[in-house]
């Protein structure tokens, strides 16, 4: 098999593959969009159903894990906070502001966590 | 017709400009910012169920560090002020108890207990003298360590934790205030003090008055205060600790600063307090943050 017609063939599946990705990213991207009016609102539990939809399409888009961990921190769900910047972290760990985010959760999650650090008898 | 040319040139040139603007306008305006901010409200639950309770005792606390603030009379002032306006607890007004002198009274009649205990044994006829020394030897170790009258550090307060696990003694205050919750502990607020090499920024002009800045590495001391917390939850039913947290905060000033003792506790406590709070009734923590697309 000859070097070029390899590349030709790797190619052509990338290419055909890009709209697939494309689309569900511009689909999750609908979602976050609505989702972010919807907070704005202060209806924060669709937020959360559309930014879940949001990750659920597009598995890879960390701006939707911030937006959903935002969410939970604003439903009192730390916990699943806690895990959805850990995942926007792994996406993008150089993204100033899910870091500037992050450090703000981690300030009250400490406090609600002094719970268990407690020296309980 | 040659003359024409460069000027037509331009009039492209401003034109292809003005529509690279008005494209990239188009593009912001249609696309929007990618971030918002917005504020959120974050419920913290209280750590500690007070359901059970009606009324809150903050009985005293066993403090020392510093002779400039008297640490209990001001903790017990500032946390009853705090729960009259952010706990639904009634709060007792009692007088604030010296914990320190009933600690150190408590310790005298355990001492003297098991000093007559002791010597009972010794006088007592001993069924088996084999291990008669190692029964002195327990009576010894189970002696209670005794208090030092001053404060000064956390090795000094260490043992007055004991006065915490006396149930009799707390169930006694409970049923004197009706069985409230009660919250004690210790304070430690004591001076402190570093030193070391800091970076410093230094702004310098040259002769044309083009601002630079240049960084340097200098000594400097610092003095200021450490506030060291406990605070204790006891149940006045049984007596018994409900829960306890520690806390530490410190506060550093440049040496020339003359900031008062009193200031500086409560501007410590000021941060402690909504942790203190937090363990009592449920919060909600304002704040800001990013929404991204």
């Amino acid at each position: 098999m000859n070097l070029p017609f390899v590349a030709c063939v790797a190619l052509l599946a990338a290419g055909s593959a890009m709209p697939a990705y494309a689309d569900a990213r511009d689909d999750a991207k609908s979602q976050v969009d609505f989702g972010i009016n919807v907070a704005q609102r202060g209806l924060w539990r669709e937020a959360i159903y559309r930014w879940e939809k949001a990750v659920e399409l597009d598995p890879k888009y960390a701006e939707a894990y911030n937006d959903l961990a935002v969410a939970y921190e604003h439903e009192g769900q730390l916990d699943k906070a806690r895990g959805a910047y850990d995942k926007a972290l792994a996406l993008e760990p150089n993204n100033a502001q899910i870091r500037q985010n992050y450090d703000l959760f981690k300030e009250i999650n400490d406090r609600a966590g002094a719970k268990e650090k407690s020296d309980r008898p | 017709m040659t003359a024409l040319a460069p000027k037509r040139n331009q009039i492209g040139r401003r034109f292809a400009s003005l529509a690279i603007a008005g494209v990239s306008g188009l593009v912001v305006v249609a696309c929007g910012p990618s971030y918002f901010e917005i504020p959120i409200e974050t419920p913290i639950q209280a750590k500690l169920d007070v359901s059970a309770f009606q009324r809150v005792l903050i009985a005293g606390f066993v403090a020392g560090g510093s002779d400039d603030v008297d640490a209990n009379q001001e903790t017990v002032r500032l946390l009853r002020s705090q729960l009259r306006t952010k706990s639904s607890l009634k709060v007792i007004d009692a007088d604030v108890m010296a914990l320190v002198e009933i600690a150190q009274d408590q310790n005298k009649v355990a001492t003297a207990a098991d000093d007559a205990a002791a010597h009972d044994n010794s006088g007592a006829p001993s069924a088996s003298t084999t291990n008669s020394s190692s029964t002195n030897a327990t009576a010894d170790s189970s002696q209670p360590a005794p208090l030092p009258a001053k404060i000064k550090d956390e090795k000094d307060i260490e043992p007055y934790g004991r006065l915490f696990a006396n149930t009799a003694y707390w169930k006694k205050i409970g049923e004197e205030y009706q069985n409230p919750l009660i919250v004690t502990g210790t304070v430690l607020f004591m001076p402190n003090s570093t030193s070391g090499f800091v970076n410093r920024e230094i702004e310098q002009f040259d002769n044309l008055g083009r601002r630079t800045v240049a960084s340097e590495r200098v000594y400097q001391e610092k003095k200021g205060f450490v506030l060291k917390p406990r605070f204790v939850f006891i149940d006045g039913n049984t007596g018994a600790t409900l829960y306890s947290e520690s806390y530490s905060e410190e506060v550093l000033y440049p040496m020339q600063t003359n900031t008062p003792a009193l200031s500086s506790y409560f501007e410590l406590m000021d941060r402690l307090v909504p942790n203190f709070l937090s363990a009592l009734s449920s919060q909600k923590i304002k704040g800001t943050r990013i929404l991204l697309k």
